[in-house]
């Protein structure tokens, strides 16, 4: 590609195709005239690993069968969101959703709605656009602003002349043609957009420190190791968005004046390493990547780097050394990678999601961009949301959503009808938010003002059986893990207060205990080489914060009131409830239970391990925990 | 003008380099941060927590180690806070840290122990789990105790970045790291060469050598001195206990700023070994028996005066010590010189560095390294030619690994793949011998694209057109042919060699030790005075000695034709200077050099020879014939340490103090004149050498009265116009690099700045000639010969420590694979190897590193000696020997 009318180009024809994807009412009785139609199938993580593959080829061949090839166009493409009714295929130009499909759904889809106009009921989740309707799909899109997620799941991620239909590398075209690279780092600036890996750095700012050294070597990293347990925003638009991320680092490097870069991403995500290494050939293949972009003189390489999944290398000085091909360990800053990064040359690093946001910024402007969010927190984040709700998926939210509409509305509300208890922003740095902060904007200072952290996206939710001194501990199980093992704070002090997490835990909490684990975090906080470890105790301080008196329970009364902690619990058998089957004896796995049908069964509680299989075994519902 | 800048620390102003981390500006107003991790310029890693300080405005503690100072900066360095948080710190480390003080060596000398202390810490603050790990002992020298470490990279630091060997790192990560050889393995099955200077660096007792002698921190005293093994020059401190060495650890010397290698580190054994020579010995009924001083000396002078007087003073010749001190190699000659009157004295510099001293004397009027030490890591492009420099100068070799980790490129141009091959941008494996055809064909490369430096050779060099012609005859095709190697990277080498910078040249014995040795090292001079690379920084011809002071020793004029300070004998006015000064007649003939003097006592030419701390039946080439040349002399007095191999053949034995018994100065490799200070009592009777000789001189009438060392500096300045400006003052604090012409002088860096010792530099080019004896049917193997890491020499001080033996036990011979297969030889088999001198039993070792139809043996051992094989044949310039290519078979036992 020399020039951007050839970009322009491209852009045309390839939208002529598939403009039906975008077809409003007015446009679809055209469209559907001429009887084509877009069959779109998740090919993320999530479906792929619930079958999709399998279903495309069922879709292929059906459509081969059928002879259905020209009319038909059956397409994989990224995480729509709906991770929990998966795997979704799409209809297009009708916008119609189906949801858990199996492989034998194929034929009735392909028969019944292709061939002939009918929806197939038991797998029908809604239409699309259909915002009026109270569908659960209409729900979970309302309340949603998809900006980084703009493609994912409307084009096929393998595919540049998609990218490209739906205005992809226009905004670096118009950065490189019409924009100064200090004119694009301002546009940033006045967008507001803050780092959406978790600390909340204002971009433009971070862009205009690295772009303020006069050295001509420096870098463009993208953080792509996204390693907070649940979390997969990063993943998601590399799997259905890459070019987002090439287009977005290339318009960095202009802005910055660099002429290379890296992603960094781990081993762990095969899918996105794969679609993100036909990306960056396709872009380089198109001119997009390399020397002369375009004939405007600006050359710029990229090229992945593998991380071996260390949850340490996602911090920007580890995931440096990393690159340098040392240990992922973080080390003190200043210096600051703006100044001094990869091979201490200074560097720029975003992390995906921060990159996804910016071809749009520089395309619509910025006030567009900050016309999204609350004042200090511009534009639209993206959450992982997992645990104990019904929709558990990807979302993208206007900043300053409160967490109740989040769960509730988009999130359709916990399962089984039970109480919501916290939710867990920032993953293992942040912190829990109690049911009675549900109202909370969803924004940076929000979220620190009440403890947490906005993190880069993950957010757990936790219901009335939680045990938050079980959560806490989690969380510090997972920081030990990960540690590298540099500082004495982090690689002693964690192990040291997850110690005693597992004396409360398992009932030798001792009085003291609290003021030592508030002593060890505030030792760690303030010692701590990097922002895993200054972090790491915030999961123990903001359960003590809320549910102080659940520590409390554990150690003075050993008791753990939500049952979870398993050396404080006892199953037992209501002697009136049980009829004496013996279920529950033949499956006990240490033969704890005994009894015959006269006496009825009685749990040997020294022999038992509280697995808890008895209870699901029990068809009268007759073993308890007490 | 350095940049500066002013920041306020504990309330003290200070104008500090802009450059500075906290921890330095604070150092330098005396203000002391603790520090756990912290190793200047090696490991700045800010991970221990110990140096964290509060500055104003920023949020939280700051590492100071690695916070750089900016102007206008407020720092508080010990508030309530700061105490505090490093209190916790300790009390975590400790928390996980073996508590066995009382049992521990590191006991007195722990950093964790002393701030535990300044900071009340006590163990009671945690009691968790914690990590148990086995030792590791397999190190012949020293304990691995994880149960000890506190994780600070300090180790590792110092493996990879100043040792460069990177044996080291972390493994697994959070609570469960530690640190350990790849993969976990034990570090005696990992890539550590021994070097120790991790062991040197623990700041707990996580690695502590293993002691033969047990001591505590506050039982031993130190003395800084130097290293006595190779020519690097190390500076040290012994650490005293009583009478007795009982350990090493490295100073921050001007050679090697901190590190040492395995055997400066660990090889100290042989000080305080029972075999030392605590006793004069004289032969009687073919029985060396015991004899008191008085008796020995008696029998000495009547010895050279009988000699003397029957046979003339020509009769009697001396080997003086590469070993020694330059005062006592000065008394020795002086001793031949002016008091017997003879100019036979040389020493074994003949034996390695001879073509040196001949060669550069010749081309550039020098015959020394022309720059120094630490310019080796600056240099942009690093050419090391004949030197295993990793095994023979470890210091230097992981200097140029250094270098390499700043971006340096690095030629190697060697018989065999050595470590540095290994990393080296250009490696060219060239057949042995063939020295001169590699340097004609990089200068015919050079002049072909014309990258000769021009001006350098109109303003500085003299005979440019006939280097011109002879090398005209040395296409690269031909040269690739002749060498063995490939025609593009000869290019390359020549290239990238020509193209730099600053470009240095190492070399040593691999270019010195052949029939053709000295036109070898005129080359190498024609190529960088082709390149312009001489007399500046970084850059130069440099040789690297290989004993620790091998250069003294030819500075103080233990050589044949020359006077300290290379004065020749031949120049009338210098003997009348001479004469003048030690009041009595002297010889202006130029004497015999090693090898003639050899041939000469089996010639009965030479009746008497005193040989002064050398090993002749091990060192020389042709064992049978340096045997039987020793056995032929009418009177034999060798004075050393021990009983060796030479000594065994003596008939009066004087036993001499090592140099951690006595004062004196060594010269090393980069003409540094550094001082070595006695750090404990020699043996029974033994006595320094100096006092030996003085008595001596005594004996035989020649009045010598110097009341210490310095003294005899002192008559040296006096008469050597290089090493007039030194005193023993002047050298206490780093030494001085001579020429260092009077007291004013700083001393040398760099030889030939503002022109050559000569005057211009003068190319001398040769033709290449093939080496003396190559392999024929009969004798099909070409052997070339060298050292190993772990012996020095010929083993007399290696040899008694016990873990140098373990890691290198006995002699051996490389083959490669495939011609040990055709031979029908299997590695660790006992093969008979012959040559047309005699032959010898060793040990087979199959490697890759060597080509086909070559083989190699280390020297250092006696049995099984490399030298009964080797070639006598002498460069007829220098007259050093060939030891670097004989033909050689290899016959199943």
């Amino acid at each position: 590609m020399k020039t951007a009318e050839q970009l322009e180009q491209i852009r045309q024809a390839t939208l002529a195709r598939i403009n039906l994807r975008k077809a409003t009412s007015n446009s679809v009785v055209e469209v559907v005239q001429d009887n084509r139609a877009h069959v779109m199938i998740c090919a993320g993580t999530g479906c792929t690993s619930s079958n999709s593959e399998a279903i495309i080829k069922e879709f292929n061949d059906k459509i081969v069968f059928h002879g259905l090839e020209e009319r038909i166009t059956i397409v994989k493409c990224g995480c729509l969101g709906l991770c929990a009714q998966g795997p979704v295929v799409i209809i297009y130009p009708e916008n119609c959703l189906y949801k858990t499909v199996k492989v034998s759904d194929v034929v009735d889809i392909v028969e019944q709605h292709l061939l002939r106009g009918k929806k197939v009921g038991r797998i029908f989740g809604g239409n699309l656009n259909d915002v009026a309707s109270e569908t659960e799909i209409s729900k979970f899109f309302s309340k949603q602003l998809r900006i980084a997620l703009r493609n994912c799941g409307l084009i096929n991620p393998e595919s540049i002349d998609e990218y490209i239909a739906f205005d992809g590398y226009k905004a670096l075209a118009k950065a490189l043609f019409t924009m100064s690279p200090a004119k694009v780092i301002e546009e940033v600036f006045a967008s507001g957009l803050r780092g959406r890996g978790g600390s909340g750095f204002p971009t433009g700012k971070k862009w205009s420190f690295a772009a303020s050294s006069a050295d001509s070597d420096k870098f463009v990293l993208c953080n792509a190791d996204e390693g907070d347990p649940g979390a997969f925003m990063d993943r998601s638009v590399l799997e259905g968005d890459p070019h987002a991320l090439i287009e977005a680092m290339i318009i960095a490097g202009y802005a910055i004046c660099a002429h290379e870069g890296y992603v960094y991403v781990r081993i762990e995500y095969p899918i996105a390493l794969e679609r993100l290494n036909i990306a960056l050939e396709q872009a380089r293949n198109y001119g997009l990547l390399g020397d002369n972009i375009m004939g405007s003189g600006f050359s710029f390489n990229l090229s992945v780097r593998l991380g071996a999944g260390a949850f340490v290398c996602g911090e920007e000085t580890a995931l440096i050394a990393s690159i340098e091909g040392g240990r992922g360990m973080p080390r003190p800053r200043p210096p600051f990678p703006a100044i001094q990064g990869l091979w201490k040359k200074p560097t720029l690093i975003n992390n995906v999601e921060t990159f996804a946001n910016i071809p749009n910024i520089v395309l619509r402007g910025s006030s567009w961009y900050s016309s999204f969010g609350t004042e200090k927190s511009r534009g639209t984040k993206v959450f992982a949301v997992g645990g104990k709700i019904n929709n558990t998926g990807l979302v993208e939210i206007p900043m300053g959503t409160t967490l109740r509409e989040v769960i509730y509305d988009i999130g359709g509300g916990i399962p089984n009808g039970k109480a919501f208890k916290a939710a867990q922003t920032g993953g293992p740095s942040g912190g829990c938010i109690p049911a009675a902060l549900l109202d909370t904007p969803m924004d940076y200072d929000s979220l620190i003002a009440i403890g947490s952290m906005m993190g880069s996206g993950g957010l757990i939710v936790m219901d009335e059986d939680t045990c938050m001194v079980d959560i806490a501990k989690f969380f510090l199980e997972f920081t030990v893990e990960e540690s590298c093992g540099k500082c004495p704070p982090c690689r002693i002090g964690i192990k040291r207060m997850l110690e005693i997490l597992e004396r409360i835990t398992s009932g030798e909490g001792q009085p003291g205990d609290i003021e030592k684990l508030q002593e060890l975090a505030e030792v760690i906080k303030s010692t701590a080489l990097c922002g895993l470890g200054q972090t790491a105790p915030n999961p123990v301080l903001s359960t003590l914060r809320y549910f102080r008196h659940e520590y409390e329970e554990h150690i003075t009364m050993k008791k753990c009131a939500a049952k979870v902690c398993k050396k404080l619990i006892k199953y037992r058998i209501a002697a009136d409830l049980c009829k004496s089957c013996g279920l529950c004896a033949k499956f006990c796995p240490v033969g704890a239970i005994s009894g015959d049908r006269k006496t009825g069964h009685i749990i040997n509680t020294h022999k038992c391990v509280r697995c808890g299989v008895c209870t699901g075994k029990c068809p009268m519902q007759a073993i308890g925990i007490s | 003008m350095m940049n500066k800048v002013t920041i306020e620390i504990d309330g003290k102003k200070l104008s500090v380099p802009a450059h500075y981390s906290l921890l330095q500006a604070a150092g330098s107003a005396g203000i002391q941060i603790p520090t756990l991790c912290y190793l200047k310029g090696v490991n700045e890693i800010g991970a221990c927590r110990m140096c964290i300080v509060e500055v104003r405005g920023v949020r939280g503690f700051q590492t100071a180690c690695v916070y750089p100072v900016a102007d206008g900066m407020v720092v508080q360095t010990n508030t309530d806070a700061v105490r505090t948080a490093r209190k916790n710190v300790l009390q975590l480390i400790l928390s996980t840290h073996c508590q066995d003080c009382l049992t521990c060596e590191k006991a007195g000398g722990c950093k964790l122990q002393d701030y535990c202390y300044e900071y009340d810490v006590d163990t009671s603050a945690y009691n968790g789990k914690n990590n148990e790990y086995i030792i590791d002992d397999s190190n012949p020298f020293y304990y691995r105790d994880n149960n000890k470490c506190i994780v600070c990279q300090r180790c590792v630091a110092v493996c990879s970045v100043l040792q460069c060997t990177a044996a080291i790192g972390l493994v697994d990560r959070g609570f469960n790291t530690f640190i350990g050889a790849d993969n976990d393995k034990k570090i005696s099955e990992s890539k550590c060469v021994s070097c120790g200077n991790c062991v040197s660096n623990c700041p707990v007792g996580a690695l502590t050598p293993k002691k033969k002698v047990k001591f505590r921190e506050w039982e031993v005293k130190a003395t800084r001195t130097i290293c006595p093994y190779c020519g690097v020059g190390c500076e040290l401190f012994l650490r005293v206990k009583g009478n007795t060495v009982v350990d090493v650890v490295p100073a921050n010397g001007p050679a090697n700023n901190g590190m040492l290698c395995v055997k400066g580190k660990f090889g100290y054994d042989f000080i305080n070994h029972p075999d030392r020579l605590t006793q004069p010995l004289i032969r009687k009924n073919g029985v060396l028996e015991t004899s008191s001083w008085s008796e020995a000396l008696a029998l000495i002078a009547e010895k050279i005066k009988g000699v003397k007087q029957i046979n003339g003073a020509d009769a009697l010749a001396g080997l003086s010590s590469a070993r020694v001190t330059n005062e006592e190699n000065y008394l020795f000659q002086k001793l031949f010189r002016a008091v017997i009157g003879t100019n036979n004295v040389d020493h074994c510099a003949r034996l390695c560095h001879a073509s040196t001293v001949a060669g550069l004397a010749t081309t550039l009027g020098s015959g020394a390294m022309t720059n120094s030490i630490e310019e080796v890591t600056g240099a942009d492009v690093i050419f090391v030619t004949g030197s295993n420099t990793t095994e023979t100068h470890p210091v230097i070799g992981a200097k140029i690994k250094q270098a390499q980790n700043r971006g340096a490129k690095l030629i190697v141009a060697e018989p065999r793949k050595i470590e540095l091959a290994e990393t080296a941008d250009v490696f060219l494996q060239i057949r042995p011998g063939t020295n001169v055809a590699l340097f004609n064909g990089m200068m015919n490369i050079i002049l072909t694209e014309n990258l000769q430096n021009a001006r350098f050779i109109a303003e500085r060099t003299e005979n440019f057109a006939e280097l011109e012609e002879i090398v005209k005859n040395y296409p690269p095709e031909r040269v690739a042919e002749i060498c063995g190697i490939d025609t593009a990277k000869l290019r390359e080498a020549a290239i990238m060699y020509a193209s730099a910078n600053n470009a240095a040249i190492y070399y040593a014995m691999g270019v010195t030790q052949h029939s053709t040795g000295t036109q070898g090292v005129m080359a190498i001079s024609n190529l960088a005075l082709l390149c312009g690379q001489l007399g500046k920084e970084c850059s130069g011809v440099n040789p690297l000695r290989g004993q620790n002071n091998v250069q003294g020793a030819c500075d103080m004029g233990a050589l044949p034709g020359d006077f300290p300070g290379y004065q020749k004998v031949v120049n009338p006015e210098v003997v009348a200077k001479f004469e003048q000064a030690w009041g009595t007649k002297l010889s202006s003939a130029p004497g015999l050099t090693v090898t003639e003097m050899l041939n000469a006592a089996s010639s009965g030419k030479i009746k008497f020879m005193y040989i002064m701390g050398e090993n002749p039946m091990v060192s020389d080439p042709d064992t049978t014939h340096v045997a039987q040349s020793l056995k032929a002399l009418d009177f034999l007095v060798v004075q050393d340490i021990f009983l060796t191999e030479t000594a065994a053949l003596a008939d009066v034995v004087l036993p001499a103090a090592v140099y951690a018994e006595k004062d004196g100065t060594f010269t090393n490799t980069e003409r540094r004149v550094q001082k070595i200070r006695p750090a404990v009592l020699p043996p029974g009777a033994a006595k320094t050498d100096y006092r030996i000789l003085l008595e001596l001189m005594n004996v035989l009438d020649y009045p010598a009265t110097y009341a210490d060392a310095s003294e005899i500096m002192d008559e040296i300045a006096l008469l050597t116009p290089i090493y007039a400006g030194i005193n023993y003052h002047r050298l206490e604090q780093k030494g001085l690099q001579w020429p260092c012409p009077d007291k004013q002088h700083k001393g040398t860096k760099v030889l030939h700045i503002d022109g050559f010792s000569r005057g211009k530099g003068l190319f001398v080019p040769a033709e290449y000639i093939p080496s003396r004896e190559l392999p024929d049917a009969e004798y099909p193997l070409l052997l070339t010969t060298g050292r190993n890491l772990y012996h020095y020499h010929t083993r007399s001080m290696t040899g008694r420590v016990d873990g140098l033996n373990a890691l290198s036990p006995a002699s051996y011979i490389e083959i490669n694979p495939v011609t040990a297969e055709r031979i029908g030889v299997s590695d660790g088999e006992l093969v008979r190897v012959q040559s047309r001198r005699g032959q010898i039993e060793t040990t087979v070792r199959i490697t890759d590193i060597i080509e086909q139809d070559i083989v190699f043996m280390p020297f250092h051992f006696a049995i099984g000696s490399a030298n009964v094989l080797t070639n006598s044949a002498v460069d007829p310039t220098a007259k050093i020997p060939e030891y670097k290519v004989c033909a050689v078979r290899i016959k199943k036992k």
